[in-house]
């Protein structure tokens, strides 16, 4: 089953092309799209919301075709915004109560499923408090909760981690990881940091420019993009074990780059992982050597490393792992 | 069995403690419901319920004074046992048309600039709603709450009349001429008042405005009448009134709904000149709600 699919979907505005026959196909689950700013993320959001006419191609959204269904689609859907959306003066429970009225749920339905969608995303009693005294990770929450009180069947999330410190990202990550596992809702989610969607997505688009760069499982993504960094410690036959192991590394035809720049530099050893032997080869040589595995750990990637994969500029491609490794 | 029951005893418990995410699978009632929601929505907020009490304040004050000259009048005519009511219902909202504009001034911002200005209206959009469902949503609204300002003090006088004793039938004809006056008058301000504050996110701004394009265009009109009486020219005087909101009510009604006109030396619009107005006023509401159209199929997501 298809819970989007797009065919050779453009959208020209006068100036730009904002979407370039883009054609995907996105199935249950959640789905990330990773795009630099301008890439069409919120274009294409707004294309399969039925809002905004395509220029040529077409899509189906749960299977209604955006043309001529938006309405249909809109009942079925929500849509959680980038930007602030949410007035000052009224609480958490007004606000969402009337959001799902408008999505067509009857008057008490709409104060249950309030109550139940607010706990879910995990506000309690400053719900009633309005939403001016609200902290940012509570508003994305309150953001969150108006965009499923209709318990849509797909949720498009515009950036939900936006702003949020380091706990608020984990817990909105793991909130969406949720809203697929124990709602049942499937979850198309964009952003700009690919490392971010890694932890949470099933599947990840990469868009740019317009163009579909890259559709994978996030296994995929991660296995055939991996970078490796490593740290062995030293022993009187090998005073420098980092050394070592490079040259070893580089007989066997393996490049390795020095983690300059990061903590830890001098000590670490960045290589690109090809698949599982690499690995083992790793494990084997440190073995040969007799020197001590401190660290072999896969570094997140930045959303630039995949553009610049697909420009096929490797040697930019390490420096931007290394400014963004980690 | 005793040790068996325990763990199942405890699995229900937590169940009922942690139900988990319930899938509603109750009605949709779609578009037309939504949109009826948005309406009374913005009908209650138009007079503050559902909102702070400070919001309440000001609407509610407003909708006091509207019916405190009423009351008294109707005292007065009670006591004096009068033959007639002190004043026209056609004329009453002519009367208090600062008080009137300053309540569309209030709250025609408070109805469209706090969605636009705290972006909640993409989140409209995304839902089954389209953008001729808000528009008329929110038109509707206002205009209902300006009709509900305009014609309670209106009742107000035909109960205490029709208390006084006063000829029926009159008052139930003035009764009725006022309120179609009234309807008139409250759809030209709501859709007036919209257009202006949907132009701009900020309320203070829209208020400004709202209260500067209704005085500044009567106060022009009403000067330039009465240079015109001064001068005899009274034939100008019927056309100059098409230029102000308020003179194009008065001009309509006393054209059409048997009202004393308020123009300088009483002279309105005969019925032909009175065509041209009503025409306006439809051609304005109109168009008020089409510039509304056109402004909202920009603002989208």
């Amino acid at each position: 089953m298809t819970v989007i699919a797009t065919e050779s979907l453009s959208k020209r505005f006068p100036r730009v092309t904002a979407l370039d026959r883009l054609s995907m196909d996105v199935g249950p689950g959640v789905t990330g799209l990773v795009g630099a700013n301008g890439a069409g993320k919120s274009t294409l959001i707004k294309i399969l919301l039925g809002l905004s006419p395509a220029t040529e191609g077409r899509a189906e959204v749960l299977g209604l075709d955006v043309a001529t269904k938006g309405g249909d689609i809109r009942e079925r859907v929500g849509y959680m915004p980038e930007h602030d959306c949410l007035p000052p003066d009224v609480s958490a429970t007004e606000f969402v109560v009337h959001m799902a009225r408008m999505s067509g749920l009857p008057p008490a339905a709409a104060r249950e499923r309030t109550a139940d969608t607010l706990r879910h995303v995990g506000l309690y009693e400053e719900r009633y408090r309005p939403i001016g005294g609200y902290s940012t990770g509570m508003k994305q929450r309150v953001k969150l909760a108006q965009a499923l009180v209709h318990d849509p069947q797909l949720v498009f999330l515009d950036e939900p981690t936006n702003g949020l410190d380091p706990v608020g990202r984990d817990e909105m990550l793991g909130l969406i990881r949720r809203i697929h596992t124990d709602f049942g809702i499937s979850v198309l989610v964009t952003s700009h940091l690919l490392g971010e969607l890694e932890r949470t997505c099933d599947h990840v688009v990469v868009v740019d420019g317009g163009k579909l760069l890259r559709s994978s499982s996030t296994t995929d993504f991660t296995q055939s993009t991996a970078i490796l960094a490593i740290e062995v410690t030293d022993t009187d036959d090998h005073p420098d074990g980092t050394r070592a192991v490079r040259e070893v590394l580089h007989a066997r035809g393996i490049d390795t780059h020095d983690g300059s720049g990061l903590p830890g530099a001098g000590h670490i050893l960045l290589l690109t992982a090809d698949g599982e032997e690499t690995y083992d080869l790793v494990r084997d040589i440190v073995a040969d050597l007799g020197l001590g595995l401190v660290r072999m750990e896969q570094r997140r990637h930045h959303i630039s490393e995949v553009f610049k994969d697909a420009d096929d500029a490797r040697d930019e491609e390490r420096k931007e792992a290394v400014g963004h490794g980690g | 069995m005793a040790v068996e029951q325990t763990p199942a005893q405890a699995g229900e418990q937590s169940r009922i403690h942690n139900i988990g995410y319930r899938n509603y699978d109750g009605p949709r009632l779609g578009r037309a419901y939504a949109r009826r929601s948005l309406y009374s929505q913005s009908l209650r907020g138009s007079y503050g319920l559902g909102r702070s009490v400070k919001s309440k304040v000001l609407p509610m004050l407003i909708f006091v004074v509207m019916c405190v000259p009423a009351a008294i009048m109707v005292a007065v005519a009670v006591a004096t046992t009068a033959k007639d009511l002190p004043v026209d219902y056609t004329r009453y909202a002519i009367f208090l048309q600062a008080v009137i504009g300053l309540y569309v001034a209030s709250q025609a911002p408070q109805s469209v600039s706090r969605d636009l200005r705290f972006k909640t209206v993409p989140l409209y959009f995304s839902r089954p709603i389209e953008t001729a469902d808000y528009v008329r949503a929110k038109y509707a609204a206002l205009a209902s709450a300006m009709f509900i300002l305009t014609a309670a003090p209106l009742l107000v006088l035909y109960v205490g009349a029709l208390l006084a004793k006063l000829d029926f039938s009159h008052q139930t004809k003035g009764f009725a001429q006022g309120l179609v006056s009234v309807a008139l008058l409250s759809l030209l301000f709501a859709g007036i008042g919209l257009v202006i504050s949907a132009v701009t996110p900020r309320r203070g701004f829209g208020i400004a405005a709202v209260i500067a394009t209704l005085t500044i265009s009567y106060g022009a009109v009403s000067t330039v009448q009465a240079i015109a009486y001064n001068q005899e020219s009274t034939g100008a005087i019927a056309w100059l009134g098409l230029f102000s909101p308020i003179t194009l009510i008065d001009g309509v009604q006393t054209a059409f709904l048997g009202a004393s006109s308020s123009f300088p030396g009483e002279v309105g619009p005969s019925t032909s000149e009175g065509v041209v107005y009503l025409l306006v006023v439809l051609g304005l509401i109109v168009g008020c709600y089409g510039l509304l159209m056109r402004r909202y199929r920009k603002v989208g997501l």
